[in-house]
């Protein structure tokens, strides 16, 4: 059975020419597969430049993959029959970080409601339709008389959040995809906004994939959790997992750093390299030794991927940075090796620790890791 | 008693507008004392930025200063004419403003920008004295001697944040006011340039304001914690007792809204939205969202009192404690 939403080898360069073999790669050799049964909350983290947002935009398909394919039901975004490329915007929805963008201001905000309804025919006759976006706007904790008929600005934040998580539900989607939903939104309201993310994955069984830099919402409302570094997934697997016992140099550092809201627990001592691996740009910059123009866009297909086991990079992207660096760090990728049954680490710290894993088996990392958080 | 190096006296800060003055900043006291970290907590529009602009008298129309007293060394700053606060900007009280390190330049280099504000200070500034002070104002905050030749493009986010402080020390000022310093980046950089901020400080001498949202943070960096709601202060308290035991409900709301790393499923939303700038509800702007709201407290306006040693909460719920009806010191 194909998976409902799945990137198999994707790697996104941005940058570069015919002249120029500068570029920056986004994203390295990443492959994930999103199942929409059992509906899971899979959080993907990481600090600006990881990646992350690129991966949210490949997977949308609002940009294409420089190598590797996303695929929605087994066929390539790129290939979708009409029929099929109409399912797949009802299927997969996206909640985007600001809330004040996202809305034309000299529309009412059920402007953002009743579009939806009209284009996918969703409810016929002014009363189904008035029903479906009470019953939407009620799911996500507003009040109907307190929120429509009135203008973006009279809004706050929040609750215009709230209303994109509202316009999701009323298409019954498959799949959220939400990057930074609460990053613009004050402390307070936070907890509600993801709160409501929650209860559809619960209640509507919608899976979701959580994007954010911030570690402690993506440990409070997700199953999974994959840490991605520059491009690269650093460590992937069950949240608990992951959160309470990291296992790569990054996730242990990443985890040291977030302050606390306890001044019982400062922050770690670890030592912090500063400077060195400190760029302009987070994303990592390589030289490859062809054109991006012909790169291959099979996945792995290009010589520079085949020396490297399917990646761009030359090296662990972290290795600048890691207090535990050898060499082997610098002259190959460290594969992801699978430490639990349910997580997977990417350093070669863990060489010995466990089995290198395919690009392609972290989905059975995955699967393990959403299987043992609903037991438990 | 140590004393205060910095005395902020019933501030009023309004922005006039057209459907009204909003009372952006409305009555507010404290005292900084020397070598202390003091952090003013609150979500947007609670007034936090304004009191750093305000302390630098940076307020633009349509803002206005509308009273109160800043009490900097036996000078209100409030008082004096804009050329002698233009000489204290900097070197008495320097400001590293939210986003400070996108105000850079970027088509000057590091050396030049950290020269710039020294020179308006003191203009018989040799070429080698001032170099000599870029590379030991880059050193102080961690940085190679070599970033003074760099351009701010080739510099990362938490290296443009840490020129940013080396610019605000250059003088060494005894007042640093940082207002959300480090709320564009990630984790990792945002605890190197806080710990920066800690030990040049230190160092100094200097006192902090650190203006922000972020309660962790704010747990990590601060010796003692204001909170802001809709203009005022709601509590003043050592930051060890406060996220112990917070007296006022809000700050109490505010930590229970706080994902953490320690515990899982337990954090919760405030209730209700946070207040109109325009329309403040009457007596306590919180009581709308209040679980212990009384009567009173949509009538009377709650003031700032000392409940237990240091520690200050504008609540009825503590009224009962109050042994003077005139409360004349503030925290």
């Amino acid at each position: 059975m194909s998976s409902l939403l799945e990137a198999r080898g994707v790697s996104k360069i941005f940058g570069g020419g015919l002249f120029d073999k500068r570029v920056t790669v986004a994203l390295d050799a990443f492959s994930f597969a999103i199942e929409s049964t059992p509906p899971r909350v899979t959080a993907i983290v990481g600090e600006s430049g990881s990646g992350k947002t690129t991966l949210a935009r490949l997977l949308l398909g609002l940009i294409t993959p420089t190598t590797g394919e996303v695929l929605y039901n087994g066929t390539n975004l790129r290939k979708l029959a009409r029929d099929d490329r109409r399912s797949f915007l009802r299927d997969v929805q996206m909640i985007f970080q600001d809330p004040y963008e996202v809305y034309n201001p000299f529309y009412k905000v059920d402007h953002v409601l009743e579009t939806p309804i009209t284009e996918f025919k969703l409810a016929s006759g002014q009363q189904a339709r008035r029903a479906l976006i009470h019953e939407s706007l009620r799911a996500v904790g507003l009040r109907p008389d307190e929120t429509l008929g009135r203008y973006p600005h009279q809004l706050s934040g929040g609750q215009r959040q709230r209303i994109m998580v509202a316009r999701a539900v009323l298409l019954r989607p498959r799949l959220i995809i939400a990057d930074e939903p609460v990053s613009m939104v004050d402390a307070s309201l936070r907890a509600t906004i993801l709160d409501s993310l929650r209860q559809l994955n619960r209640d509507y069984g919608m899976s979701i994939v959580y994007i954010t830099h911030d570690l402690t919402t993506a440990y409070q409302i997700s199953d999974n959790i994959i840490v991605l570094y520059r491009g690269s997934v650093a460590e992937a697997g069950d949240v608990d997992l992951v959160v309470r016992q990291p296992k790569h140099p990054y996730t242990q550092l990443l985890i040291q750093s977030v302050p606390e809201p306890d001044p019982a627990h400062p922050w770690g001592a670890v030592e912090i390299r500063t400077d060195v691996g400190e760029v302009a740009n987070g994303a990592t910059q390589v030289e490859l030794n062809v054109p991006v123009g012909l790169l291959p866009a099979g996945a792995g297909a290009s010589a520079t991927a085949k020396a490297h086991g399917g990646h761009l990079l030359s090296g662990c992207p972290f290795a600048d940075r890691c207090p535990h660096v050898m060499a082997m760090c610098r002259d190959s990728v460290p594969p992801l090796y699978q430490l639990d049954p349910a997580r997977a680490a990417a350093c070669f710290l863990y060489r010995d620790s466990g089995p290198a894993l395919a690009v392609e088996q972290l989905n059975e990392v995955m699967s393990a890791a959403g299987s043992s958080a609903r037991s438990t | 008693m140590a004393t205060d190096v910095l005395r902020v006296e019933d501030l009023r800060v309004w922005y006039h507008t057209p459907r009204g003055p909003v009372k952006a900043v409305d009555g507010v006291s404290f005292g900084l004392l020397s070598n202390e970290r003091l952090g003013l907590v609150g979500e947007s529009g609670s007034g936090k930025s304004t009191i750093a602009l305000a302390l630098m008298r940076l307020i633009r129309p349509p803002g206005r200063i509308e009273g109160g007293r800043v009490q900097l060394d036996g000078v209100n700053l409030l008082e004096i004419a804009d050329e002698p606060m233009r000489r204290l900007r900097l070197a008495a009280i320097a400001l590293v403003a939210q986003g400070a390190m996108n105000s850079l330049n970027p088509v000057v280099r590091v050396r030049e920008q950290i020269i710039d504000g020294m020179r308006d200070h003191d203009e018989k500034l040799t070429k080698q004295a001032a170099a000599a002070r870029v590379a030991s104002l880059l050193d102080q905050v961690g940085l190679k001697p070599e970033v003074a030749d760099r351009f701010p493009h080739e510099l990362s986010g938490g290296m443009k944040q840490r020129v940013c402080i080396a610019i605000a020390i250059a003088l060494r000022p005894k007042v640093i006011l940082a207002d959300e310093p480090t709320s564009a980046l990630d984790v990792v950089v945002q605890r190197q340039v806080m710990e920066t901020l800690k030990r040049v400080q230190e160092q100094l001498g200097a006192s902090v304001v650190l203006v922000g949202h972020d309660m962790g943070l704010m747990a990590q960096f601060v010796h003692r914690l204001g909170v802001m709601y809709a203009g005022r202060l709601v509590e003043v308290s050592p930051v060890g007792e406060i996220f112990v035991e917070p007296l006022h409900p809000y700050t109490r709301l505010l930590i229970g809204s706080l994902p953490s790393l320690e515990e899982k499923g337990k954090f919760q939303g405030i209730p209700g939205l946070p207040p109109s700038v325009l329309e403040r509800p009457s007596g306590c702007s919180f009581h709308p969202r209040c679980p212990h709201a009384m009567p009173r407290c949509s009538v009377e306006d709650p003031q700032l009192q000392q409940v237990r040693p240091n520690r200050w909460v504008a609540c009825h719920l503590y009224d009962e404690s109050e042994s003077n009806g005139k409360v004349v010191v503030s925290p």
